[in-house]
């Protein structure tokens, strides 16, 4: 770990800092800017809400509002929900949720990057052929195409027409209920990680060091696993911020129409009921995990390659 | 080398390509800058069907609601959840509305959504870009950190807790839509910039007296005009997905205004009864999605044939 490591790792958690800061500043001013208070529908004389304010500390300075607000939610306190759940704690609320959402974005990542990395090579492999052709296709329209048409798609087709999974999720059938919705997210996935493998091996496999390698007598499987494709992969961590940021907003819609109950869904469903301090939590949330695979990203990538920490190429 | 010695050559083994007078020099025809890249993008055939596909949808948007003897709001109670006939062509929902005026009265209000939403994201996009690249030092170091922070908070999170706070309507969907796209914009332009600006030709029209102002608009704007094209190309369908997301979460437009995202949203419900609701929409969101896409990268190889992969 030398110098400009930590010089650079110190300036993305800065940054990130800062992010979080200005999110939660932003989320304090928008609370504060909701029309009327929490205890409006209630019957409540000028004592009474007094008393309210003074328990949920409303009466103190803004500052100290503020001060209080970003520990609160540093640590995972959200409130309580008003409508969707009421008075039950909010952190118990997202946690579940969140758990559902991960697992299904992880699966869908991890499905997607395969498949992509072997669509991506075996495109490469047979570059200007109808092989390379049809995974060109395939990759616009995964990319051009939001996830939630997928989704649809698939609920109808393979839920509803043809019965081979359940349309809508259900937590006695986890796995098979996920099914529809992981394919549908992964296809982003595929779509980006097969262009930019495809790119990357095409590259790699005209350098020098491949001619060298094939010239030492090596099999065809060492030297495309083995040479070509570790080298092509470093750059597709790159693309693993954009995709993350797919499956995120994917996830949202993807889990209305599937019926998860993941952080999307409560989101939506906090949107329509007007369950603010659900809303702001789990826009924070998202925010939070947003910054935090952008940092590790970063993170990783500029150890692996020290070009991107120096700011400059070569 | 050995399997060369039994090769025999016969005389008519070879043969001239085609007469040429090499000692001549053939000079290419000039054309104009627009006609060459005319030229380029024909060749792209997934980004002609694009700009065609992308023509008609226009077209169908504009005119079909003006043609069509319905009203995109009209309630009929008793021509309710039709599928696809002659009387309605893509059927009614489940008020009676006709959905094929729906359908193009809903692609016309996110075509509008989408680009005024883009058209203020490279004026704002540009000018941030210009200004910070231009001037750099300490002027574009606090502007970076700025953008990085914004960039650094999810799209999607921005759009839901502005229009939380926002009454939902066609300016304040653009307005939402303004606060995410223009920082690619802004990215770009400064890269640009802060290659262009040490050029040559700059520098002789510093020499000759010329104002930044002339410079940034004179000198440096004419030569990114083609990246910027591209980009916004590449960035309408984003803000067309955005404004079709934020309809189907409940924070955009709500039945009865048509947008593509109102209707997906509302042929949703009836998902499993009637798929033609939600089918019809989806498909021309998809189809215009698609078309952009292709059409962006079509007009990127085209413009800048070294530009691939940008």
């Amino acid at each position: 770990m030398n110098k400009g490591m930590m010089k650079y790792i110190g300036k993305r958690l800065a940054i990130s800092a800062a992010t979080l800061f200005v999110i939660i500043l932003v989320l304090f001013l928008m609370l504060k800017l909701m029309p009327g208070t929490p205890f409006n529908d209630e019957k409540l004389t000028e004592a009474q809400l007094a008393v309210l304010m003074a328990k949920y500390g409303l009466d103190k300075p803004i500052m100290v509002q503020f001060w209080n607000y970003l520990r609160n939610m540093l640590t995972g306190d959200f409130g309580v929900s008003y409508v969707i759940n009421k008075n039950m704690n909010i952190s118990q609320l997202v946690g579940s949720a969140m758990g559902i959402s991960f697992r299904l974005g992880v699966m869908a990542t991890i499905l997607g990057t395969v498949i992509g990395i072997l669509l991506g090579i075996v495109a490469a492999l047979n570059k200007n052929t109808w092989i390379d052709s049809v995974s060109t296709i395939i990759s616009v329209i995964g990319v051009s195409i939001p996830s939630f048409v997928f989704a649809l798609l698939l609920v109808y087709l393979l839920g509803a027409r043809w019965r081979l999974f359940p349309t809508q999720y259900s937590s006695s059938k986890p796995f098979t209920s996920s099914i529809i919705p992981v394919i549908a997210l992964s296809m982003s996935v595929i779509a980006n990680v097969a262009r930019f493998t495809r790119t990357e091996m095409i590259s790699v496999l005209g350098s020098d060091y491949m001619i060298l390698a094939k010239a030492k007598g090596l099999d065809q499987r060492t030297l495309i696993f083995k040479h070509a494709l570790r080298n092509s992969l470093i750059p597709v961590i790159t693309i693993l911020g954009p995709i993350m940021v797919n499956i995120m907003t994917g996830t949202m819609v993807v889990e209305k129409i599937c019926g998860i109950p993941g952080l999307g869904k409560l989101l939506i469903s906090s949107i329509q009921q007007n369950d603010y301090n659900v809303t702001l939590a789990c826009s924070f949330l998202y925010a939070v995990m947003y910054i935090i695979i952008v940092l590790v990203i970063d993170v990783l990538y500029g150890i692996i390659d020290p070009r991107i920490r120096l700011g400059k190429g070569d | 080398m050995d399997e060369l010695k039994d090769i025999e050559f016969l005389p008519d083994d070879f043969e001239f390509v085609h007469n040429q007078d090499i000692m001549k020099d053939e000079v290419m025809p000039d054309v104009p800058f627009w006609l060459d890249v005319w030229r380029r993008f024909k060749k792209n055939k997934g980004a002609v069907i694009g700009a065609v596909v992308i023509i008609f949808v226009i077209i169908m948007a504009i005119f079909m609601p003006m043609l069509s003897s319905y009203k995109f709001d009209a309630i009929n109670s008793s021509e309710a959840n039709m599928t696809p006939c002659s009387l309605h062509w893509f059927g009614t929902d489940n008020f009676g509305r006709d959905l094929w005026v729906r359908t193009w009265t809903g692609t016309r209000v996110s075509l509008i959504v989408a680009f005024a939403a883009i058209a203020i994201d490279v004026v704002v996009g540009v000018t941030y870009g210009m200004i910070s690249g231009y001037f750099g030092g300490m002027v574009d170091q606090v502007m970076q950190r700025i953008q990085e922070i914004l960039n650094s908070i999810p799209t999607l999170v921005v759009l839901t807790l502005l229009m939380t706070v926002l009454e939902a309507s066609l300016t304040t969907i653009i307005f939402a839509l303004m606060f995410t796209e223009w920082i690619g914009m802004s990215r770009i332009t400064r890269a640009q910039v802060l290659q262009i600006k040490e050029e040559e030709f700059v520098l002789a029209s510093r020499t000759l007296g010329a104002s930044s102002f002339f410079i940034i608009f004179k000198e440096i704007l004419p030569n990114i005009y083609s990246q910027l094209i591209v980009m916004s190309m590449m960035s309408i369908p984003n803000a067309i997905f955005y404004e079709a997301y934020l309809s189907f979460v409940g924070l955009g437009l709500t039945v009865p205004n048509a947008s593509l995202g109102v209707l997906i949203n509302d042929g949703f419900t009836y998902f499993l009864s009637y798929p033609h609701m939600v089918a019809i929409p989806v498909i021309v969101l998809g189809a215009l999605m698609l078309s952009f896409n292709l059409f962006g990268d079509g007009l990127r190889d085209a413009l800048d044939p070294t530009m691939k992969e940008m």
